[in-house]
């Protein structure tokens, strides 16, 4: 207020308006809810008020709509993406989140639509949902010297060599490839602590290198261990301690071209090396896409989608990857396994695709996939929707599903990720917005008597054509408002898909002050869904107060993904791990609770990230004994001698 | 001496801070104020505020009830709106209507008659302030023992006056029948279950999906008695498991986080319904429930009471409690509305949490002095009390030593500490003057006045009125049975098998708890924990000397036995009886009407004939409990007569246990180990 009324004339008539503006906003926030609906039982114009404000809402992000994931060069199939990208932490090494000298929160980089802003909202919220203090820091120990020298297996070597295929033994490489994402494994780097790794790697550029490869290490019995975008969040990537042979890499990053393209059956051969962004990109050039948006594409590959059956975010247009795979082929120490033919669906016995699609690298390497494509949609929007509380947002979900007009996308966070995602919002560049803002949380807390401490919001995407898209928005907007949904406006919606790309760069932040974390994720059916949130939350709670967490933990979930007999939850857990002597250990037992928690709930073992070795204690009894067994007996007549030795799954 | 009873009482207030007397309060200020005082509890975080229409509306709409009226209307061949519309009869006779006037109401009529009643109501402190935390936390349920009427609306006025949320309660549909009361109490949080369901598929699934949905949606804490009614002797009873495994049923299936278990414990020094129970057990019906009656009782309102202990116990967390213990994945394959049998792991659970809910509210249940005076009237020959009479010194004597039993194996023993012992006990002795009589320093039992008649008195109605008077005080002796029943049971074993060596003694301890398992709680398959608590408690009272093989009796422990094998002998000489009875009968075949009035007319004959001097022999809740455990161990079995159902006996078996239990023969290898899982 002050810098208008000293301002320039002109701005004295903005500042006026913008008094008298306020002027009414304080009276109108004198009168209590209760007021209004009075009001708004009395008079019918304010319904129409109601619908025009709706209509409104989406004024601040255009029309236009572009993927939340913006990136300015992706290259990151050279052969060291560890120039590029972070070595013990998440994502690109120029995009990170740190506190400013003001104690501001800031996004670095310009890849993202968040890069280069500030994020004042952050600091708060960290603070007060962890207890952290920007005062204790704990920064990452930058020593890798740590690594022991390579066991190399010598005549598997010289042969290697004469093959010409690229190799390397250097230690930033081998380390590079010696893990996922899983908290303790980033913990461990940070800490500057490494284990077992990789003894070398190899960079195949094609097929038949890999089954040149495959071939040397059955001669020479070496274990190899294939490894694509390197975002394993189940300890598939860790080198099994007890290995005593000599562990190779097989970094597929070289294996990234679309070999071609089959416009009348909308289809795309391609190698399984490429990742998910590039593929993306590459065939928009030609006017097609997958539609396969797993949070993580814009690292992992074509070849780990395949191996740990991913799903993507918009497969209720596009479908999960079995759903996408035409074709694949996979080199095994038996041979390579693939089907004679293309066609959309056979009856020829037991699916051979399923014992390679989720058999995460424990049977051979997947190295050409044929896979569907379609045409790039016309049109995009972003929408959100706000509920009163989980529990009319988790039914109104149920009720999308069952008539099956779920959009590309639908999420349901609940209140705890609700505000979360606010405290995310980027610093508002015009008064006009947050004079929006402030409206528009007023109408919903006082006007629709919305708790705010309970409220929880939906966030969808469509897809299309533009007229299918308005009409399908009405139907699911239609649905919602029976459930006591408010429409909330696009750039909501939009910031949701965001959060999803910068919210492993945040674990980083976290890390730098005492802060731990994890997401995990189930599939359950759908009335198991709310017990099984509240049940999950509140163990995670309980755990961390008995195992002396000092602090209460962020408990938090949301659903991501509707089916006809089911959603797909997400949790993310993540606490305030000052004055613990062993912080890891404690996560650990936390998550081992947490996942009893699911199973005892109804909830499967995994929906998407696979079992690796972090999920293997529960194998048998997820798929009982026999199926125990059925795996089992692949695994020995394929590879006998367990060459791809990651002992995953079993 | 009524003075220095309620002065030594406040005393005791002092020494234990724990105790507050919430009538203090309410003998202080007004009681109009009290009961328009603004209530405020702060509830379970997660519920919202559910009318008793909303609830009605949420029964009626579930899955649950759905398939099991649509199985009833294929079943019987009527149309599923019919049966609904039995459903929903059944739940509007069930409903309760909690509403906070009622309990404003209650709160100010309470407060008249509790002051009248009683002397002071103690409360432990923690345990409300634990139970405070509690209800905020998780659904909590409330599981007081059941000895008088009073029970339920004394805790609903306990947490009134706490701010904590007042309980919906199970009651009997009795209760339902009494004019305007019945109305009062279902807007006070009552609702109303029949007594006898039986079979009725209809009811239970009303019943289970009414109860499920109050622990679901947690609005207010549920009360119930696992007991399953009121005690008439004032002993724990037999949990039943019906309704307890309904409030659990939530938590197994994942619809709750948690629930949370409060045993409570409630103990009277003189219950309001001392003779009435006494009759009943002889065979004489309780009057039944109704306005008018409740009216005609106010005279009781003239009588001292006592005090009234509320001991609140630690919450319990049914998640901790069941941790390992059952497989929750079992619901994972099935849809969870649908009607199903509890496996057997789940039942097992149920059992055990019931059995261990009772142990608390026996270790949280205040005893008296008089419960420990009338354990040892009992213990002196019935001819002497109505004749000569007890020395008044002998008895101060033995019930001083007695004090220091119980309180060394752990008794919570209300004994106030700055007034002189002989007050003590004579001021109880004085409370209890309708079964007492002090004259000349010696104690007598009091019959009650003969009633007039127009025949003459038979020496049967002698028996029975000497034995009513005998149940008054076995049912205050019964308030501290669960002190000294495992030792007791321990004495009897080494009395009784002669045996020294541990194995033996064990085998026979096993022996007797099985056979007792019905008169006296025992947590299933903890039996060993039980026989080392024995001999844990023996040893500490200096009464045995236990090495790595043996246990044997030291000098001084003969006492310490004698009482202990005599507090359990009348229990052994009934089961006795009607193991003669059961053999002795020509038919191998008898019918139900015909068990009961046999039994007492055996037993009457031993008594005139003074082969027996038990008179608890004649009390019907003993004389169900022996029926009951021989059709456990399924050597009586139930069979479908022509009219009615009739019971089938296994004679040979019956002799093992009577030959068993006299020591004639050691008892049988055990068929199942006794520790089970559970």
């Amino acid at each position: 207020m002050l810098d208008f009324s000293t301002a320039a004339p002109a701005y004295n008539l903005i500042a006026f308006i913008g008094k008298a503006v306020l002027a009414l906003l304080l009276l109108v926030l004198c009168i209590n809810s209760a007021d209004f609906v009075f009001l708004k039982c009395r008079f019918h114009y304010l319904k129409l008020i109601e619908t025009l404000w709706l209509h409104c809402l989406p004024i601040s992000s255009g029309l236009t709509s572009s993927p939340a994931y913006e990136l300015i060069f992706a290259t990151i199939c050279v052969h060291n993406r560890q120039e590029i990208m972070k070595w013990n932490g998440w994502g690109y090494s120029d995009s990170r989140f740190f506190f400013n000298k003001k104690g501001q929160a800031e996004f670095t980089g310009k890849r993202y639509r968040l890069s280069g802003l500030l994020i004042p909202g952050l600091k708060d919220w960290f603070e007060s949902t962890f207890g952290a203090n920007l005062q204790h820091k704990t920064p990452a120990i930058l020593n890798s010297s740590a690594v022991l020298p390579p066991t190399l297996n010598d005549a598997f070597v010289e042969e290697l060599k004469s093959t010409g295929i690229p190799i390397s033994f250097e230690a930033e490489d081998r380390v590079f490839r010696g893990h996922g994402h899983c908290l303790h494994e980033i913990f461990a780097l940070r800490e500057g602590k490494v284990g077992r790794v990789p003894d070398m790697v190899v960079w195949p550029s094609c097929h038949n290198d890999v089954v040149k490869i495959v071939e040397l290490a059955c001669k020479h019995n070496v274990c190899l261990i294939p490894y694509g975008g390197g975002t394993s969040v189940s300890s598939a990537l860790e080198c099994p301690p007890e290995e005593s042979r000599s562990i190779v890499s097989l970094d597929t990053s070289q294996m990234n071209q679309i070999l071609w393209i089959d416009e009348k059956n909308l289809t795309a051969r391609v190698e399984a090396g490429i990742v998910g962004q590039d593929l993306e990109r590459l065939l928009n050039e030609s006017g097609y896409c997958t539609g396969h948006e797993p949070d993580s594409m814009e690292f992992s590959s074509l070849g780990g989608w395949v191996a740990t059956r991913a799903s993507g975010m918009k497969k209720n247009i596009y479908g999960n990857i079995e759903d996408l795979v035409v074709h694949v082929k996979m080199v095994t120490p038996r041979g390579v396994i693939e089907k004679s033919c293309q066609g959309p669906r056979m009856s020829t016995g037991p699916d051979v695709h399923h014992f390679i699609m989720g058999s995460e690298g424990t049977l051979g390497v997947v190295t050409e996939v044929t896979m569907k494509i379609r045409p790039m949609p016309e049109y995009q929007k972003y929408g959100s929707v706000v509920f009163p509380n989980f529990e009319q947002g988790v039914a109104c979900l149920r009720e999308v599903a069952k008539q099956r007009c779920a959009p590309a996308s639908i999420r349901l966070m609940d209140n705890e990720q609700f505000k979360f995602g606010h405290a995310l919002k980027p610093q508002v560049s015009s008064i006009f917005t947050s004079f929006l803002d402030g409206l528009k949380k007023f109408y919903i807390t006082k006007f629709k008597g919305f708790d705010p401490n309970h409220l929880c919001v939906a966030t969808l995407l469509f897809e299309g054509n533009r007229e299918k898209v308005l009409q399908h928005e009405k139907q699911v907007y239609d649905i919602a408002a029976k459930f006591g949904g408010l429409a909330a406006g696009e750039d909501n919606g939009q910031r949701g898909y965001m959060l999803t790309f910068v919210i492993a760069y945040l674990r980083d932040l976290g890390m730098d002050y005492y802060v731990i974390g994890e997401s995990f994720e189930t599939s359950v059916p759908w009335d198991r869904v709310l017990d099984i949130c509240r049940n999950v939350k509140a163990r995670i709670v309980q755990e961390c107060k008995d195992k002396g967490v000092q602090f209460p933990p962020l408990s938090t979930c949301r659903v991501t993904q509707t089916y006809d007999a089911g959603a797909c939850v997400y949790f993310y857990f993540a606490f305030n791990y000052r004055g613990l002597g062993d912080p890891v250990h404690v996560y650990e037992q936390v998550e081992h609770a947490a996942r009893e928690e699911i199973l005892a709930n109804g909830g499967s073992l995994s929906h998407h990230h696979g079992v690796g070795k972090l999920r293997k204690q529960w194998m048998r009894d997820t798929v009982s004994d026999v199926g125990m067994g059925m795996i089992k007996s692949v695994k020995d007549y394929v590879d006998p001698n367990n060459i791809f030795g990651n002992r995953n799954l079993l | 001496m009524e003075d220095t009873s309620s002065h030594s009482e406040r005393a005791e207030l002092e020494e234990e801070p724990e105790f507050v007397d919430i009538l203090e309060e309410r003998r202080s200020s007004t009681d109009l104020g009290f009961a328009l005082r603004t209530f405020s509890p702060q509830p379970y975080r997660e519920a919202s505020p559910c009318s008793s229409s909303d609830l009605s509306r949420a029964v009626m709409e579930s899955q649950f009830l759905r398939y099991v009226v649509k199985e009833i209307a294929t079943e019987t061949g009527v149309t599923v709106k019919e049966v609904r519309e039995d459903a929903r009869t059944i739940l509007e006779e069930m409903s309760q209507n909690l509403q906070l006037g009622f309990i404003r109401l209650m709160a100010y009529t309470l407060s008249k008659v509790f002051k009248r009643l009683f002397s002071n109501i103690f409360v432990n402190i923690e345990g409300l302030n634990m139970l405070q935390q509690a209800v905020q936390e998780n659904p909590v349920i409330l599981m007081p023992n059941h000895r008088s009427y009073m029970d339920f609306l004394a805790i609903s006025y306990i947490l009134f006056s706490y701010d904590i949320p007042v309980p919906v309660i199970a009651a009997g549909i009795p209760l339902l029948g009494m004019k305007i009361v019945g109305e009062i109490l279902r807007r006070s949080g009552a609702f109303f279950i029949r007594r006898s369901i039986g079979s009725d598929k209809l009811y239970w699934a009303v019943l289970s999906e009414y109860i499920k949905t109050i622990v679901r949606k947690g609005f207010a804490p549920v009360e119930f008695y696992v007991e399953g009614l009121r005690s008439r002797t004032l002993k724990s009873l037999v949990p039943r498991l019906g309704m307890m495994h309904m409030v659990l049923e939530p938590f197994f299936k994942g619809e709750v986080f948690d629930i949370t278990l409060v045993p409570i414990s409630i103990s009277y020094d003189r219950v309001l319904e001392e003779s009435l129970l006494a009759h009943e057990l002889l065979g004489i019906p309780k009057p039944k429930e109704s306005t008018t009656g409740l009216l005609k009782a106010s005279k009781v309102l003239q009588e001292d009471y006592g005090s009234m202990h509320v001991t609140f116990g630690r919450p319990l967390s049914v998640r901790r409690l069941c941790h390992n213990k059952i497989n929750r994945c079992q619901y994972n394959l099935i849809p969870r509305d649908l009607p199903q049998k509890p496996s057997a792991d789940i039942q097992a659970c149920v059992s055990w949490l019931a059995h261990l809910m009772v142990r608390f509210q026996e270790g949280g249940s205040v005893i008296s002095p008089w419960s420990l005076m009338a354990s040892l009237l009992l213990q002196t020959p019935v001819t002497v009390l109505l004749g000569e009479g007890l020395l008044w010194h002998r008895l101060t004597e033995k019930t001083l030593w007695l004090r220091k039993l119980a309180l060394e194996f752990g008794g919570r023993l209300k004994w106030p500490a700055r007034a002189r012992h002989s007050d003590v006990m004579s001021s109880a002795a004085e409370r209890h003057r309708s079964v007492v009589r002090c004259q000349a320093g010696r104690v007598h039992l009091v019959q009650e006045d003969e009633p007039a008649r127009k025949h003459a008195a038979s020496r049967e109605d002698g028996v029975s009125r000497t034995a009513a008077a005998v149940l008054m005080l076995a049912s205050y002796r019964n308030q501290c049975m669960h002190v000294f029943v495992r030792p007791a049971i321990l004495a009897a074993a080494i009395r009784t098998s002669r045996a020294t060596r541990r194995e033996e003694l064990f085998n026979y301890f096993f022996f007797l708890q099985d056979i007792f398992s019905n008169e006296f709680i025992f947590v299933p398959g903890k039996s060993s924990q039980d026989f080392n608590e024995a001999c844990y408690l023996l040893k500490k009272c200096g009464a045995v000397h236990i090495t790595q093989q043996e246990v044997n009796v030291s000098d001084r422990g003969q006492e310490v036995l004698d009482f202990l094998q005599a507090l359990l002998q009348p229990f052994i000489n009934s089961y006795q009886v009607v193991f003669r009875y059961l053999c002795e009968d020509d038919h191998q075949v008898f019918s139900e009407r015909q068990f009961l009035p046999s039994v007492r007319k055996l037993a009457t004959k031993l008594i005139l004939s003074g082969e027996l001097d038990t008179f608890e022999t004649l009390s019907s809740d003993m004389q169900k409990n022996v029926l009951s455990a021989l059709r456990r161990l399924e050597i009586v079995r139930k069979t479908m007569g022509s009219e009615q159902s009739e019971y089938r006996v296994n004679k040979g078996a019956v002799r093992r246990i009577q030959d068993t239990l006299s020591g004639k023969i050691p008892p049988r290898k055990l068929q199942t180990p006794p520790d089970a899982k559970l």
